[in-house]
């Protein structure tokens, strides 16, 4: 995917404390060129951690950063060709809209005119330059945002950093935004690199995601490949939601296994690789909206398992159903795309229904 | 529908009819407006009207009306041009601006270290700060005195670390009046100073040098905006009352030069001048009220400020 471009940031076993709390450790990231490269994780695990140690606002304790190939570990903050969007917008207050966009040019000092004609552009991208002479404090937030933004794309950074840039605003707001960076960093081809915590902005918005967790990188790939192919139980839960199933191995065949769960017996095709083919017991993960729900009297067959429907939800576009097999709580989700409205006739709450696993959906997790 | 109270008017959910609001209004603020009045404006307005009259024969004033003694003051006296009063001025208002930028060089960094403090700890250093606000003012400079005196220890140690040469004392002279001064005004400057930086929002240095800044210009853009009204009241709060002081001046300094605080209070002891002090005192607090409204007026039109 991005490792054979050119990166543009090469972080090599990283590692930070504050404290008795062990904030990063060996952080290993490669961020391609062009790139929009999201690290997600819950509050406290380290991403934005990460984020000020590119900046240079912060100093690893050991490892090795590399900003467009160059080693940055003694380059001060304000010599790094990278530009931030805070989360608190840190927005100069006593400067108009014009002139915190100008900041970073005029503290490089580049020419008036080749200034002015960059602030102008600039602003005109994220569709600020009727707000040029305002104050912050006249701006509402979604507003803000664009003017931090505008200020740290107008240096034309190698990279640009953004932490938890749309936290701030409001749900409609959010979703405005996300496509509008989104087609913002595909226009200009710059590196993007975001801090969320919001697993569906990281998935809406980025090319590749790093999850985090406690210090580590927990997994990187593209969304696609995070959501499909969960390696962790964390991962799993923390993309979307997923049925976690203790399986042990009965039999294996040439190219799929047989494993017992609680639930009852399932085929996996294609059968594990790598460790999970060597070990006989593993969680398997299998996302609700992948478990097709069928009448009770659907003929019986391979990973078709008995079920009873313990709660039935509609919610409109979707309906949500929880299932129990074999003491085993499956969730389920189904589309209500039948002309009545329900995703399929006689499943009620308390009704039998067979619960269908189809092989390729189930994900052998790695813990 | 008419209400009853004439105009009823809502202010943070509470109604109240215009003859109740001012009632309470005069019931709040009237000791206030009648203790201003009475004490600051009426004296005020008596200095304005006696410097415009004449000194009687033996003390007292009288008509007619003259504004001699504004000439007088700027130089025009019975004996032609002399530039005395120019000088006094000119000499208080520099020992106002000398002792206003001291306190500013140390105020600095003592409002950045005490709010770098814990909690505790800060409130240890605000009480060390206010502590010379306990101790009655000519005690204080006495103290200095003892304390600076030509055979003090303090003196000697200047003397072996070669600060002052042999014989030299430190007191009195320039820097004991500074120090005298320094002690004296450098709460005023500390407090509201301490305050500005302990709000300061560090996220903004963290973006300006994001964004290239150096450590002078992280300063300069980023601090120093933040902290200039606090900055600004201090300065005030030092320079205004600094103009004024004499006692210092004269028992640190040896008394040999009339400030413009002491030409006031000879014109008003001694000479029995009422006509003449008033007209000093008015001149010097109206050189204040111009500088303080010139800054009022430069820092409000002040919008895009010029970034180098």
């Amino acid at each position: 995917m991005s490792g054979r471009k050119d990166s543009a940031i090469e972080v090599r076993g990283v590692a930070r404390r504050f404290g008795d709390q062990q904030a990063l450790s060996d952080i290993d990231l490669t961020v391609g060129e062009g790139e929009f490269f999201s690290l997600l994780g819950p509050s406290g695990c380290g991403k934005t951690t990460l984020l000020r140690i590119l900046a240079g606002l912060d100093l690893p304790d050991s490892g090795s950063v590399r900003i467009g190939g160059e080693d940055v570990a003694h380059v001060p903050a304000h010599r790094r060709q990278v530009n931030t969007v805070f989360q608190s917008y840190a927005l100069f207050p006593h400067l108009s809209v014009k002139d915190n966009v100008a900041f970073g040019l005029r503290m490089k000092k580049v020419a008036p005119n080749a200034t002015a004609g960059r602030v102008a552009r600039a602003m005109e991208l994220v569709r600020i330059a009727p707000l040029a002479d305002r104050k912050p404090a006249e701006l509402s937030g979604g507003q803000k945002q664009r003017v931090a933004l505008a200020r740290a794309l107008v240096n034309e950074p190698r990279v640009l950093l953004l932490d938890e840039p749309l936290a701030a605003l409001d749900l409609k707001l959010r979703k405005e935004l996300q496509t509008e960076l989104r087609d913002l960093q595909r226009r200009l081809g710059m590196t993007f690199l975001c801090v969320t915590h919001d697993q569906e902005e990281a998935l809406v918005l980025s090319d590749t995601i790093a999850v985090m967790r406690a210090g580590r990188v927990e997994q990187v790939g593209s969304p696609q490949e995070l959501y499909e192919r969960p390696r962790t139980r964390f991962v799993s839960g923390f993309l979307g939601s997923c049925n976690l199933l203790a399986a042990t191995v009965r039999e294996r065949r040439a190219s799929s296994v047989l494993v017992d769960t609680p639930a009852g017996l399932l085929r996996l095709e294609p059968a594990p690789a790598g460790d999970a083919a060597l070990r006989s017991a593993f969680t398997l993960a299998v996302r609700p909206e992948k478990v097709v729900l069928l009448p009770a009297a659907a003929s019986a067959g391979e990973n078709r398992l008995p079920a009873r429907i313990t709660s039935a939800l509609y919610v409109g576009a979707e309906s949500r159903y929880v299932l129990e097999a074999g003491g085993q709580l499956l969730s389920a989700v189904a589309m209500n795309i039948g002309a009545a409205g329900a995703a399929t006739a006689g499943l009620a709450e308390g009704a039998g229904a067979i619960a269908y696993l189809p092989p390729a959906a189930l994900v052998v997790l790695d813990d | 529908m008419p209400r009853p109270g004439g105009t009823v008017e809502i202010r943070f959910g509470e109604t109240l009819s215009r003859r109740r609001e001012l009632a309470r209004a005069a019931l709040t603020c009237g000791p206030a407006v009648g203790w201003v009045s009475i004490f600051l404006l009426v004296p005020l307005a008596a200095i304005v009207a006696i410097s415009f009259l004449t000194r009687g024969a033996a003390g007292g004033f009288g008509l007619p009306l003259t504004g001699e003694h504004f000439l007088r003051l700027l130089g025009f006296g019975a004996l032609g041009f002399e530039p005395l009063y120019p000088l006094i001025i000119a000499r208080s208002l520099l020992l106002a601006a000398g002792t206003t930028a001291v306190c500013v060089a140390v105020a600095f960094p003592l409002a950045f270290f005490i709010a770098a403090l814990d909690a505790k700890r800060r409130a240890i250093a605000l009480t060390l700060v206010v502590i010379p606000f306990w101790t009655n003012l000519l005690i204080r400079t006495y103290a200095w005195q003892i304390l600076l005196a030509p055979a003090s220890p303090l003196t000697r140690l200047a003397a072996a670390a070669g600060l002052a040469g042999p014989g030299e004392a430190l007191y009195p002279g320039t820097f004991a009046v500074y120090i005298g001064m320094l002690c004296a005004y450098l709460p005023f400057l500390v407090l509201p100073l301490y305050t500005a930086v302990e709000k300061l929002d560090w996220s903004l240095v963290e973006a300006a040098r994001d964004l290239g800044a150096d450590g002078p210009r992280v300063f300069r853009h980023a601090v120093l905006p933040q902290v200039v009204p606090g900055l600004v009241a201090g300065v005030v709060l030092v320079f205004v009352p600094a103009t004024g002081q004499f006692v210092i001046p004269d028992l640190l300094g040896g008394a040999k030069t009339v400030l413009l605080g002491s030409a006031i209070q000879q014109q008003f002891g001694a000479s029995q001048d009422w006509p003449f002090g008033s007209a000093i005192a008015l001149v010097g607090m109206g050189i204040v009220m111009t500088g303080l409204w010139l800054y009022a007026r430069t820092a409000g039109k002040r919008g895009s400020e010029d970034l180098p």
